[in-house]
């Protein structure tokens, strides 16, 4: 072999790479596409210290000391307080359905037993099924209430304020006591998976039928849209329930990862959750010329989906517009309501109002499918 | 169905168009087939032979034209037509990573046939397929898979079967039985509409259409056809046919020369001119001349290039 020609077929196979390039536009869309989206998400919508998380006072009544505490904590930059008067028990509803992240507690008769000195307990409630995710806001917390009380230790309590913490703060972190970052993971990833494996597999399955020539025989058989989106949809939902099966038990024996809601409403809702994706890469499949294409579909449905849903990041670190983004996906929905059955131990009332979204989203998806779904080769 | 239906033509079609884009690929054309016939679709590649078949089941929608296929319209009624035609694509359609079986199970209950197994089972046998029933699709050869193909048309027991070039690349003993069973399902009362570029094929139909650059350029018989291309034959054996085609080709009056070994068939479209521009030829003691009839393939190619003749004067 010598060197020019080696130079000419490396330049014929160069120029026909280009050319082909040029040809699968969606592929090369993709190419700048996905990068802009990747900065734009990790550079304006992403958190790794998230701030602005959703907390509430509770306090019985309205003091100088409370007011102060809410100012001092929102300057911290890390909560955005609620300003709702909560009675406890409905702060902690909030909490359980993660519309709040923290509960700052304190107690009736806070003023009276700080004046005796005798030290009371500022009490912090925390969903601390992300870990990371409170552990920077947990630390602001002490910090907030002492800069609050040194703002209020004026006159007769003056003098507390040279001496030891003249109170406690007292953290409960809920649902996750040992802070195990494991028990975030795996039910987020049970979400994970089945979107990847989910939405792949169908976005293949009218591409595959195209390329391989036996979608023209499908098109000459009576067969309608609907049956033939049903029959490619339903046998991946048994491939999505032994997924989840095999990620619970590996993450029950290995990592201690507890199921505390009820099992089978998980299991009615993974389903709802499963046809949601199997659809919506059904409706790729629709769209897709080729089965590359489809894949990166897949990509670019995935992507976000990690990154907006608060799989990575917590979405209440997110700004507004980017949790706007965020609760369109199914996986944002699905990821609440996973944790919440097997972290929080939720119930049916407390996580229908995110299965709706999930049914919203598969019923457009399956409008856009049968719209876009050829009954003919025109 | 009726029996006043039954004697209605199979497909009735009428200026049939259908552009892609900037290419016209089917141009105003009008077929009627009775039922039991066998019709031949002929014509060079890219006549729109595939794009007339798919108009035909509902497969593309014309961009004009109207007509009945089975007594359903073409336009509205492709659910039934589909219900009721066997259409086998040029291109093996099947899934390859299913067994022969497993296919025709798969169609036969797509199209609802009562008892599947059986009916599967009895289609097996008929096309001597039962003991390949559990290979694998994609490991048949061209024979087989077009044998498993015709097999998958015929299970829901269609009134019509729309045959897209089903014999190319099969070996000449497999096209005779495939064309065997053709005739036998015609027999039965089946219409077939069948695509193909070889010849013996083409005169084993009733009718033939013949199409070029998607217009239909004749239909009818063999005789009709060959009678519409109007051309008079002369074979001629020479010891060198080479350079007496070569020669020959030169002359006006002569339209086509075809080399068949050491013979020659020589055509025109006008008889007295033909005749003149051989004389010469006709007086050399070397060449044996025979007058002939022309044969399907030469009409064909008349036809072809007066198309393309008067094709490039209209554009
Ligand atoms: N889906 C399509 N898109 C664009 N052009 C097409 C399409 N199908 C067929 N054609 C063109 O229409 C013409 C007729 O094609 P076809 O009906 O397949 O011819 P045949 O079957 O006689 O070989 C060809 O030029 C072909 O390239
Ligand atoms: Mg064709």
């Amino acid at each position: 072999m010598n060197r020019s020609t080696f130079v000419k077929r490396f330049a014929a196979i160069l120029a026909k790479e280009f050319v082909q390039m040029r040809r699968d536009r969606l592929t090369f869309a993709m190419m700048i596409g996905v990068p802009i989206m990747q900065l734009i998400l990790f550079g304006y919508a992403i958190n790794q210290d998230p701030r602005a998380l959703p907390a509430a006072v509770v306090a019985a009544e309205a003091t100088a000391f409370s007011r102060s505490l809410v100012a001092s904590l929102e300057h911290s930059g890390y909560f955005r307080i609620d300003p709702t008067a909560y009675t406890a028990a409905q702060a902690r509803e909030k909490l359980a359905r993660g519309e709040l992240m923290f509960i700052v507690t304190i107690p009736s008769d806070f003023t009276r037993t700080l004046e005796r000195g005798e030290r009371p307990a500022l009490l912090v409630e925390a969903d601390a099924t992300d870990p990371g995710a409170t552990g920077g806001a947990l630390a602001a917390v002490v910090q907030a209430a002492n800069t609050a009380l040194a703002h209020d230790l004026t006159g007769p309590l003056a003098r507390l304020a040279s001496g030891p913490d003249p109170f406690e703060v007292r953290v409960h972190r809920l649902y996750n006591p040992e802070g195990v970052t494991q028990y975030n993971i795996v039910p987020g990833l049970i979400g994970l998976i089945l979107t990847m494996t989910m939405v792949m597999m169908t976005s293949l399955a009218m591409t595959r039928e195209r390329e391989r020539g036996t979608f023209e025989n499908l098109l000459a058989m009576p067969v309608r849209p609907m049956e033939v989106m049903f029959g490619k949809i339903v046998p991946y939902i048994f491939v999505g329930l032994v997924q989840v099966s095999v990620i619970i038990v590996v993450g029950r024996y290995l990592f201690g990862v507890p199921l505390v809601g009820s099992l089978t409403m998980l299991s009615g809702i993974l389903v709802i959750f499963i046809a949601a994706n199997l659809t919506i890469g059904f409706t790729f499949s629709t769209i897709a010329k080729n089965q590359l294409q489809a894949m990166q579909m897949t990509f670019f449905f995935f992507l976000p989906s990690i990154l907006l849903s608060g799989f990575m990041f917590p979405f209440r670190g997110m700004p507004g517009w980017a949790q706007a983004i965020g609760e369109i996906f199914p996986l944002t929905h699905f990821l609440r309501i996973v944790r919440g059955v097997m972290l929080k131990g939720s119930t049916w009332a407390e996580v229908q109002p995110e299965v709706w979204p999930l049914l919203a989203f598969m019923g457009v998806a399956m409008i856009v499918a049968m719209a876009r779904y050829r009954r003919t080769l025109d | 169905m009726n029996a006043d239906l039954r004697a209605d033509p199979a497909i009735t079609v009428r200026g049939l168009n259908k552009s892609f884009g900037a290419l016209h690929a089917v141009r105003d054309v009008s077929i009627e087939v009775r039922r039991g016939q066998i019709c031949g679709f002929l014509g060079p590649n890219g006549s729109g032979k595939t794009t007339t078949i798919r108009l035909l089941c509902g497969l593309l929608t014309p961009d004009s034209g109207e007509g009945h296929c089975l007594g359903f319209d073409i336009l509205r009624e492709s659910a039934a037509i589909k219900r009721e035609v066997g259409y086998m694509t040029q291109r093996f359609s099947f899934y390859e990573d299913l067994s022969i079986r497993e296919n025709l199970r798969f169609v036969a209950r797509m199209y609802g046939v009562p008892r599947p197994s059986r009916v599967v089972n009895e289609t097996l046998e008929r096309l001597g397929l039962t003991k390949r029933q559990k290979q694998l699709a994609g490991t048949l050869s061209g024979g087989w898979k077009q044998r498993m193909a015709l097999a998958a048309c015929i299970l829901h027991q269609p009134q019509l079967l729309l045959l897209d070039e089903p014999t190319a690349g099969v070996d000449p003993k497999a096209r005779r039985e495939f064309w065997d069973q053709i005739h036998q399902l015609a027999g039965e009362g089946l219409t077939v509409l069948v695509s193909t570029h070889y010849m013996d094929e083409a005169e084993r139909c009733n009718t033939i259409a013949y199409l070029d650059t998607g217009r239909l350029l004749a239909f009818g018989s063999v005789g009709d056809i060959i009678r519409t291309s109007g051309l008079t034959t002369w074979h001629v054996d020479a010891p060198d046919p080479i350079a007496l085609a070569a020669d020959l080709r030169r002359q006006a009056g002569i339209a086509m020369v075809a080399a068949f070994g050491s013979t020659l068939h020589v055509s025109g479209p006008d008889s007295v001119a033909l005749s003149t521009a051989l004389a010469p030829y006709r007086r050399d003691s070397s060449l044996r001349w025979t007058e002939s009839h022309p044969g399907l393939e030469d009409a064909f190619i008349a036809l072809m290039e007066r198309n393309r003749a008067t094709g490039a004067v209209a554009a």
